[in-house]
């Protein structure tokens, strides 16, 4: 008999699991309480991002370019080409004062002893070169040039599409109640029935921390909601992502000339009405950042803003892995508001890890565990 | 420098926020006006105290109706509430703060209570060639006509329906606008159809005789009426040039130097919208309004709405609702008790129930032309701020994307400047077809702040 999979939560991690273990010959489901892609997974920054990483994700994260920047090989052409993705822009860590850029010497240097390449130093006049619009005051930077972009709501249905070519069943508008184990398999009760199956996967995003806490297994949950602006049209002026080093930024221009501008300022989340709001006297400190950094945005204005909801880890790192109290149940949430770039290839690892019993690329620092082994905290030097 | 708190907030200063603001200041209620306007008025009555003072002959051409605006707005400018003129409201939340622009900056100000006097807007209409220049709404044309005097000098054709369509028309012939023709989607209505509604008619009847005086002052200047027009576009390269219709079963094309289209108007909802006020579908009057109490009160405790914002019943009605929202606001302030704000509400509940009756009749004589409401080619416009086609939200649909949030996010359509204020409906029209819905199933676009765009350079310096 067929091995079913119940993937729980159809944002992009989600999606990517179900179709890496479609292809591995599962029957898969995924029960989706809004609609895929709604929340984190469709309206993040769409950033896609190798820079600065947390060393435990840098082997994740240059295997996951390598698939975003053969797309078409994997979605096929008309997907591929749903995402608007744009590789090679690069993204760049702008540094402001000389201490800043002493910061990116260091992560650098941090990197390159464990072996990394991909990020690389800019003096003053190459990052001029890169960012020409760039506030003169910037001293230099630090550059992953293949890193790049996409529409993430886009890219979160083009995988859900191809998740549904490949065999998988979404079932929207349906609530996960609870789970029972039944011998070595599950019962998942819904808002529309039961449903069984042989592995429960949890890519719950921000409500991941519920599901598990189904099983009684205690995970952190913090959610917070990042939030985005994004400008009336201005004439093409920037082609890398620009993210801040001693200030919350995040600023890209996409394709039809808006900027989108996020980077870390927060917003309120209710994660029982399901929605974020903005909090206009949060963003003025974006404002004055881009005020500051991007002259030419001066004159710019501010078309919409929003939030998306996200789980966040004390470390600033995902849960992936096992379940540490039930078995043949697996989480994948708490990506911590870095987990658009990562989607294609932690789906590939966790369908590895769950059909043969192991991943091709280290996930221990990942284990759902670590929270109980004593204080964890974030890296120093890496983006959030 | 703009005051930073009060008891009573009010967004709009046309007829409900000038009724509204008067009452309740008389009331001993600390109330400001937020208006996008230089003066009140709103679009009803805008510029109504310049063109009573100054310009008589607009006064004439404008109507008896438009005077009336005169006495409410004395009355709101000697009642004591402070009027914050060229104040644009960028958000409003559910706890009284209220983001605004005044003068190239931005303030925060906090409010006890915020009342949403934020009117109608007309329906967009979006029909072939909506976005060449040389286009725009019949109300956009009359709101030149009352703030400036300006009017068109070249041919006009009007298309449409609607009880202002006669009236714009009405003031255009009057001010000397050559008018080719207006165009009528719906058929002629004559004394058979008006028996029909007989009831409403009786209680109606002044309001319903204006209209056909409107229509024999129009033909005794010599305007050209054609009635039961279907599928109009307006054709041009650069700008527009023609108009092409059918109607008899023929196809017809007309010169035009200005097309002005017309499909009634619909509550403006951005701002409510934009603090999630529970909306309700009107089918009545196909459109979406915010769900309220009889006396303007939402889902939000600090939050009420009066006037057409909260549903289409013309600016008389509007006044009533004003004052009505004005005495429970004075009631949740503590300055009025309840028997007192049940007595001093007869009168305006009694006038409240004749405009009812009169927009029954309305409604029901003068229903959206669905010709008008949204277009059908593939390479039609919807979104014009983003350029979104009728063949691009289909393929969102088409790709599983099946209600107007997962469209827009798909397509991008209703993301630009106006927030979905001009296609949301349209959009959700197209959506509703392909998937074989009415039009209230797909739902509204969310509307994020800031409701109206706000420079970089004062979001910066935003002052809270």
């Amino acid at each position: 008999m067929t091995t079913r999979a119940i993937v729980i939560g159809g944002g992009l991690h989600g999606t990517s699991t179900a179709l890496h273990l479609a292809q591995k010959g599962l029957d898969v489901v995924v029960i989706e309480k809004n609609s895929a892609g709604r929340h984190a997974s469709g309206v993040n920054a769409g950033g896609v991002r190798q820079l600065r990483r947390h060393p435990a994700e840098i082997p994740l994260s240059v295997a996951a370019m390598d698939r975003w920047l053969n797309l078409d090989a994997f979605l096929g052409p008309d997907l591929a080409a749903m995402c608007e993705f744009t590789g090679h822009v690069g993204q760049v860590a702008v540094a402001e004062t000389d201490a800043e850029m002493a910061g990116l010497v260091a992560r650098e240097a941090e990197l390159r002893e464990l072996g990394w390449t991909h990020e690389e130093l800019l003096d003053q006049a190459e990052l001029r070169r890169v960012a020409p619009a760039l506030a003169t005051h910037c001293v230099g930077g630090l550059i992953s040039r293949r890193d790049g972009h996409a529409s993430p709501y886009r890219t979160s249905q083009a995988f859900r599409l191809k998740a549904q070519r490949d065999g998988v069943r979404f079932q929207e508008g349906t609530r996960v109640r609870g789970l029972a184990q039944t011998g070595t398999g599950w019962r998942v009760e819904t808002s529309a029935g039961g449903i069984e199956g042989d592995v429960v996967v949890n890519c719950g995003g921000a409500w991941g921390w519920q599901v598990a806490a189904m099983v009684g297994e205690a995970l952190p949950h913090i959610e917070f909601a990042p939030t985005m602006m994004v400008s009336a049209r201005v004439p093409k002026f920037l082609d890398p992502v620009v993210i801040g080093t001693g200030r919350k930024l995040s600023f890209k221009q996409t394709e039809n000339g808006t900027v989108v501008i996020g980077g870390g300022i927060l917003g309120i989340p209710d994660l029982d009405a399901e929605t974020a709001d903005p909090v206009a006297e949060r963003l003025v400190e974006s404002a004055r950042t881009v005020y500051d950094l991007f002259p030419i945005m001066r004159t710019a204005t501010i078309v919409r803003c929003w939030a998306g909801l996200e789980a966040r880890m004390p470390d600033e790192i995902p849960v992936i892995g096992p379940s540490t109290t039930a078995a043949n149940l697996w989480h994948a949430f708490g990506y911590s508001g870095h987990g658009f770039q990562l989607s294609p290839i932690v789906g590939s690892l966790l369908a590895d890890l769950i059909v043969d019993g192991k991943s091709p690329l280290p996930l221990e620092a990942f284990r759902a565990g670590r929270f109980n082994e004593g204080p964890v905290a974030a890296h120093p030097g890496t983006a959030s | 420098m703009m005051r930073t708190s009060c008891e009573l907030a009010i967004i709009g200063g046309g007829p409900a926020g000038m009724a509204a603001a008067a009452l309740a200041a008389t009331l001993g209620v600390d109330t400001i006006v937020l208006d996008e306007q230089r003066a009140p008025g709103g679009q009803i009555y805008r510029a109504i105290e310049t063109v009573q003072a100054r310009r008589t002959d607009d006064l004439r051409i404008l109507g008896e109706e438009y005077a009336e605006g005169a006495a409410l707005a004395a009355s709101f400018r000697a009642s004591g509430a402070a009027y914050e003129p060229d104040s644009t409201v960028w958000q409003a939340l559910e706890d009284g703060r209220i983001g605004v622009s005044c003068g190239g900056v931005a303030h925060m100000v906090s409010a006890q209570r915020i009342l949403f006097a934020t009117g109608a807007m007309e329906r967009p209409v979006p029909i072939p060639g909506w976005t060449l220049p040389g286009v725009m709404g019949a109300g956009a044309a009359q709101t030149l006509l009352k703030a400036s005097g300006m009017v068109p000098n070249v041919p006009v054709v009007i298309i449409g329906t609607g009880p202002l369509i006669y009236l714009i028309a009405v003031q255009f012939a009057r001010a000397g606008v050559p008018i080719a023709a207006v165009l009528v989607t719906a058929p002629e209505i004559g004394m058979t159809d008006a028996l029909k509604v007989l009831p409403g008619v009786l209680r109606a009847g002044r309001s319903l005789l204006k209209g056909l005086a409107w229509r024999s002052e129009l033909r005794s200047v010599g305007v050209q009426m054609v009635h039961g027009v279907s599928q109009p576009m307006v054709e041009g390269s650069s700008r527009a040039e023609a108009v092409c219709y059918t109607q008899g079963g023929l196809q017809h094309r007309l010169e035009a130097g200005l097309v002005l289209l017309h499909n009634g108007v619909i509550p403006n909802t951005q701002l409510s919208l934009g603090v999630r006020c529970k909306q309700t579908w009107d089918a009545g009057q196909h459109c979406w309004r915010p769900l309220t109490d009889d006396w303007g009160a939402t889902n939000h405790a600090r939050i009420a709405v009066a006037g057409d914002g909260a549903g289409i019943l013309g600016a008389r009605a509007a006044a009533n609702l004003g004052r009505l929202a004005a005495l429970d606001t004075a009631v949740r302030l503590g300055k009025l008790d309840l028997a007192r704000r049940d007595r001093m509400a007869i009168e305006d509940r009694v006038e409240l129930a004749q405009q009812h009756a009169l927009r029954a009749v309305l409604d029901k004589l003068f229903p959206p032309a669905a010709d008008l409401l949204a277009p059908v080619g593939a390479d039609d416009i919807v979104c014009r701020c983003e350029e979104i086609t009728v063949a691009e939200l289909q393929d969102a649909v088409a790709q599983g994307c099946t209600d107007a949030n997962r469209v827009k996010a798909f397509t991008r359509c209703g993301m630009g400047p106006c927030q979905g204020r001009m296609c949301g409906a349209a959009a959700a029209e197209v959506i509703a077809r392909a998937l074989g819905q009415t039009a209230d199933q797909p739902g509204q676009f969310r509307v994020r702040l800031p409701v109206r765009p706000v420079p970089v350079a004062e979001l910066a310096r935003l002052q809270s």
